[in-house]
């Protein structure tokens, strides 16, 4: 479980770096354009992440739900209801350009958009924890804005997997 | 915790003062005005104190390096001193050092107790008054030579600036190692010269913003716990340097950060990320545990400093739009915005002597470090680049601390003076980011 986060990580950063306007973002296409996903067990973690789409991307400085992510969210609430034996974990993240701590309370507030909105689609709240880990885990790694707007997001983890 | 400091508390440091008539001093005419304008460093000759071995040498090369890198300070080189001192009991020719153009002259002597333990004296003179500034004697443990110079240091520092030293000071900070996305940060503390590092954490789980008491050989910061997402909230600590023992600070329903001790030591001051995704300032009482609550709302209120006698409080928050320093009243009434330039501003300081407040300021594509005094007038930005953050203050609010990441780099720790002058590189073993100044150990 944790290598697969691992490899799709780097290569969800990798496909979005070379391809910038192939809809970078909504996790669906990247994946589907790489050929995984196609034998993910229905109801899986791997169906979640690779076919539902796990992020959601914000613009600087905002906590707000782009029209993007709302579809991803969406897609993400009908899956979470369709498993209701799920509980998740909604992790805000922030890019570096900001300062340590007002990051980690950025975090928090996309976290708490994303997990809301997940809310409005009917996803009980207690099903869901959210964490901020503000600029302390960027995905993707280096020094200009291509890096900067991949690693503001909010990822929804899946918690009581089975192994 | 397995790692502890490899030395630290309170040393069995004997400190008597020499009883000599010519200790009061009337004129003061190497009193320098470190405040601002042009200024060029005070020469001053710091001899190798007498010593059976190198201890002499050893010490002088601490005193002379400390003075150095204040900026403030030009140690002469040792091949130009005209007079050889054998006897530092006896005034030395002041001539000889006048020719030098030397403005003071550090002699001394090292030697040792039954017991073992170092007996250091150290005397200071005025080469143009003709005078000894100071004179003192101490005893130590051998491996606390270096705080024993350290201290001599400030002494001589105080003595011809008018200003508390800072050099018998500790910083603790993150040490960070590892790529990027997979960051190892440990807890490390250092001599503020970056002599005697040791560990307290063994970088399993992630730790930040570490800040030392005023008062305790404690420190508190972050840390997100080892175990799964969700499982367990990051939280603010507390941590005994000596022994490694800690604390949870407060028992909130969320993840807590941005730590910091009152100046008497008995509050920590955080911030509650709270579950409407606002962020909140909290304090509580590390004896009562009383907590208090110092903002509402569901804006970003965090990076709470109180002011040095524990009065006021200076904090960021974005509830007008950009991250902005507001200053409240300790108790939390009367909440004022201070900053009103350009861009925003995040991680305000309150500096030990109360008269400015550090910053990080982020504008366009530039993090600055600058200062401002309590009520935002006189804002200075004191260096400026890809990315500075996190200032400390030295004790005696003349120098800062912050690190600094220039693009694709390892980040650093750097220091400047209040001016914007001298800027130096802190020396650490790796990356190294969210630096605290310790207060004078005495």
């Amino acid at each position: 479980m944790r290598l697969l986060n691992k490899t799709y990580s780097k290569l969800f950063a990798a496909l979005c770096l070379s391809a910038a306007l192939a809809g970078c973002g909504t996790g669906r296409n990247s994946f589907n354009n790489s050929g995984m996903g196609y034998n993910a067990k229905p109801g899986s973690v791997q169906d979640f992440t690779v076919n539902v789409g796990d992020r959601v991307f914000f613009d600087l400085d905002s906590s707000s739900i782009r029209a993007d992510g709302q579809k991803t969210l969406q897609r993400q609430a009908q899956w979470l209801n369709r498993y209701p034996q799920y509980t998740i974990t909604v992790e805000g993240h922030a890019d570096e350009r900001g300062t340590r701590e007002y990051n980690l309370a950025l975090g928090q507030r996309r976290a708490v958009s994303a997990r809301n909105y997940l809310a409005s689609q009917g996803v009980a709240m207690r099903r869901m924890k959210t964490i901020s880990y503000g600029k302390e885990r960027p995905v993707a790694v280096c020094d200009d804005i291509s890096c900067w707007s991949q690693n503001r997001r909010a990822v929804t983890v899946i918690n009581n997997a089975a192994q | 915790m397995k790692y502890q400091a490899k030395y630290w508390g309170f040393l069995p440091l004997a400190v008597l003062s020499f009883m000599t008539a010519a200790v009061h001093y009337g004129r003061a005419q190497v009193v320098v005005d470190v405040s601002g304008g042009n200024f060029n460093p005070i020469p001053i000759a710091i001899t190798d104190f007498i010593a059976d071995d190198d201890m002499g040498q050893k010490i002088s090369e601490v005193i002379a390096a400390d003075l150095e890198r204040s900026g403030l300070f030009r140690p002469l080189d040792k091949s130009i001193f005209l007079e050889n001192i054998t006897n530092p009991d006896v005034p030395p020719r002041f001539n000889d050092w006048q020719q030098i153009q030397a403005q003071g002259l550090a002699t001394g002597r090292v030697g040792r107790e039954a017991d073992g333990r170092l007996r250091v004296e150290f005397r200071l003179w005025d080469i143009y008054g003709h005078t000894q500034m100071e004179g003192r004697q101490f005893y130590a443990p051998e491996d606390s030579w270096r705080r024993i110079a350290h201290i001599i240091a400030d002494a001589i520092y105080r003595k011809m600036t008018g200003e508390k030293g800072y050099f018998d000071t500790r910083i603790v900070f993150v040490d960070e190692t590892g790529p990027k996305n997979a960051r190892i940060k440990r807890l490390a503390i250092m001599d503020q010269d970056g002599a005697n590092l040791s560990y307290l954490s063994d970088g399993r789980e992630m730790v930040l913003t570490p800040r030392f008491s005023p008062t305790r050989q404690e420190i508190t910061y972050m840390a997100f716990s080892g175990s799964r997402p969700g499982d367990d909230a990051p939280r603010v600590y507390l941590q005994q340097i000596e022994d490694g023992k800690r604390e949870l600070v407060g028992r909130f329903p969320n993840m807590t950060i941005a730590p910091r001790f009152s100046p008497n030591g008995q509050k920590v001051i955080m911030s509650l990320l709270e579950d409407d995704g606002g962020s909140n300032i909290y304090t509580m009482d590390l004896t009562t545990h009383q907590t208090s609550r110092l903002t509402s709302g569901s804006a970003i209120n965090t990076g709470g400093s109180y002011s040095p006698d524990g009065g006021k409080i200076v904090f960021e928050t974005d509830r007008n739009g950009k991250q902005q320093i507001y200053v409240m009243n300790a108790d939390g009434s009367d909440q004022k915005r201070i900053s009103f330039g350009d861009g925003s501003y995040s991680t305000p300081v309150w500096s030990p002597r109360g008269d400015y407040i550090a910053f990080t300021k982020l504008t366009d594509r530039q993090f600055s470090i600058g200062v401002m005094r309590p009520d935002g007038t006189g804002e200075r930005i004191l260096t400026s680049g890809f990315h500075n953050e996190g200032p400390t203050w030295a004790p005696n609010g003349r120098v800062l601390i912050f690190f600094r990441q220039n693009a694709g780099q390892e980040s650093e720790l750097h220091s400047i003076d209040i001016t914007g002058r001298n800027e130096r590189r802190v020396p650490t073993p790796h990356g190294a980011s969210d630096p605290a100044w310790s207060p004078l150990l005495d």
